[in-house]
């Protein structure tokens, strides 16, 4: 099968007054139509830039990202972006908020009716068409994500991107949201790439893991497969030994091989030195 | 034992009762009866101290003067309003009279020339702080919009604001007088040079307050908006007006509020230093009449100015309440 996403040998390295910095280094990976893949690594490790670049709102230095063979050199609808703060302007409704989207993507195409139906339809996919004429500011964070996503979605993507798009719920909204989100696909089998902290939120929602080292001239250190039956349940996984499994490959990559060295520990040796032993103990 | 506990249910609301009507009393304090005893204790030490003050044109008026010479302002208003009046009757009928005695006659109708009441001068006041604030947001906010955008342009404006947001527009008004005697030059002006003169000095000091906030409303646009735009391909003009107009919606009317007090201020200075008609040019002339009421009535004239700005600025709140969407930033 020939893959709809082709991000090529990216080397990403930004200008700073300090001289050029490497922030990713030979980033290579191909996803097929239809994939889940998230993205893990430590905070600063690139994982953003990677889906930047992807999106289009960055340029990398050298290699390239290629979308159903054409090269992707400014951002577009066809790679839509689900942010982690949400980004919806605050002075539209959610309904009107898709609608800016919808009308940009299918302006020509869509009557009236059919716009207004399918922005309808977007937001009953994510749960939303109860409070689609409340502005952002009338609704709660969980809330404001679904209408990212609704957003996102309304575009029709070729390839969803997501910037931890759960980072900033509390834990209980979080699975609420990961639930909806393979409800979603479950649907449409959208190809998506997301990036994510959480082990957990990575194993049941994707089907491949990619694991990034640490920065700088960060770049793909593992690839996980997850071959979990789909639908996936959340309680039912709880107690897999597959899926205890893969969480476990998981932490070991992040705890283990990649394992953070604070800044700080140049200041504090032995502090640092204690704390890193706590956290490995922690993951162990 | 129910009986007890119907006791002290029956003490619950007594008490809830007697702490809502508490809450009320302490409210309707606080939003009424507060304020009426602060103008009250002002109006009080006012005519005190006016008792005490002893000037060249007599005492310093009170309360009580200040409030006949409203009264006596109205009056001769209305009086200027019926001689006008009466003026227009005369000339008609004498027109009319004169083409009925000769047809080819064409008549003449001249403007009634009396002079102009305290009313006039709050109209004519109003008009210019108007004119010139509406031209300044003309010029400002579309200029601040691209300042903002551009961080060039930013860099290359930012020391001219710097440099002349500071100058009193008074010191503009001598360079304005001439320029505009100079430029403006016309048998039959139909916009007097007087008003052009304090509706730009009006504009030179609203221009700063409206194009600064309005640059740093649009530069400090949240980036991630900037990349929604962009993955939508909004053109460059859809993002203006999509994104980037309503997002410094607030900073845009935060300039307009400071500019129109600024404005209505320096209005008043404007016209009394220039002589141009407004409130301005009628204290200077109290001022320069010197009769026993002069200080009576520039003292009114300080209560209605004072008042108009308070208007003008709860009008510019109301404004921003219906027209911004962000209600937070449009509390008093």
């Amino acid at each position: 099968m020939t893959p709809i996403l082709d991000i090529s040998h990216i080397d990403m390295v930004f200008p700073t007054p300090k001289g050029p910095f490497t922030a990713l280094k030979n980033v290579d990976l191909k996803i097929s139509k239809g994939e889940f893949v998230s993205l893990i690594g430590h905070s600063g490790c690139g994982k953003s830039t990677v889906l930047n670049i992807v999106a289009g709102l960055y340029q990398a230095t050298t290699g390239g990202v290629v979308l159903r063979g054409k090269e992707v050199t400014e951002p577009g609808p066809e790679r839509a972006v689900v942010f982690q703060n949400h980004s919806l302007l605050p002075w539209l409704t959610a309904y009107q908020n898709v609608e800016l989207a919808v009308k940009q993507v299918f302006g020509k195409t869509k009557t009236k009716t059919e716009t207004k139906e399918w922005i309808e339809h977007n937001l009953k996919l994510v749960h939303m068409d109860h409070a689609m004429h409340k502005r952002p500011d009338e609704i709660s964070g969980g809330m404001k994500q679904r209408v990212g996503i609704a957003r996102a979605l309304a575009m029709q993507p070729d390839i969803l991107l997501m910037d931890e798009p759960f980072g900033a719920l509390d834990a209980l909204t979080r699975a609420h949201m990961q639930d909806s989100l393979m409800e979603i696909q479950n649907e449409l089998n959208n190809t998506v790439i997301m990036i994510t902290h959480d082990v957990d939120e990575a194993v049941l929602l994707s089907d491949r893991i990619v694991m990034m080292t640490n920065g700088p001239a960060a770049t793909i250190g593992e690839i996980l497969e997850v071959n979990l039956e789909r639908p996936r349940e959340r309680l039912a996984l709880a107690e897999d030994t597959d899926y205890t499994h893969l969480r476990s490959e998981v932490l070991r990559f992040l705890y283990e091989k990649q394992r953070k060295v604070e800044d700080i520990s140049s200041v504090k040796k032995s502090k640092a030195k204690k704390r890193n032993d706590k956290n490995q103990h922690h993951a162990a | 034992m129910s009986n007890a506990a119907s006791i002290t249910e029956g003490r619950d609301i007594k008490l809830t009762a007697t702490s809502i009507l508490n809450a009320v009393f302490e409210r309707g304090v606080k939003v009424a009866l507060a304020p009426v005893l602060g103008i009250l204790a002002f109006l009080m030490i006012w005519s005190l101290a006016a008792q005490n003050i002893h000037t060249s044109l007599g005492q310093f008026p009170g309360p009580t003067d200040v409030w006949q010479q409203f009264g006596s302002l109205y009056n001769e208003h209305t009086t200027e309003r019926t001689k006008a009046t009466a003026f227009y009757e005369r000339q008609e009928k004498r027109n009319a009279a004169r083409v009925a005695k000769d047809p080819t006659y064409v008549p003449k109708i001249r403007a009634y020339t009396g002079k102009e009441t305290y009313f006039d001068q709050i109209v004519t006041s109003l008009i210019t702080v108007m004119s010139g604030f509406i031209l300044a947001a003309l010029i400002a906010i579309p200029l601040g919009i691209a300042v903002g955008l551009n961080s060039a342009l930013r860099s290359g404006f930012n020391p001219i604001i710097q440099i002349f947001k500071p100058v009193s527009p008074l010191a503009w008004l001598p360079l304005v007088t001439m320029v505009v005697s100079a430029v403006y030059v016309s048998n039959d002006p139909l916009i007097a040079k007087s008003f052009l003169n304090s509706m730009i000095t009006v504009t030179l000091c609203c221009l700063w307050p409206m194009l600064i906030n309005t640059s740093v409303g649009v530069a400090s646009l949240d980036k991630d908006l900037v990349n929604v735009s962009r993955v939508l391909r909004l053109p460059a003009l859809k993002h203006v007006q999509k994104i980037v107009l309503p997002a410094s919606v607030p900073m845009i009317f935060t300039g307009m509020r400071l500019s129109l007090g600024v404005a209505w201020m320096v209005l008043i200075a404007a016209e009394m230093l220039s002589q141009n008609p407004g409130l301005g040019k009628f204290v200077w002339d109290e001022f320069q009449n010197g009769s026993s009421s002069s200080l009576a009535r520039i003292m009114a004239a300080v209560i209605t100015i004072g008042f108009i700005g308070f208007l003008l600025d709860r009008g510019m709140l109301a404004l921003q309440r219906f027209a911004s969407w962000d209600k937070d930033s449009a509390a008093a």
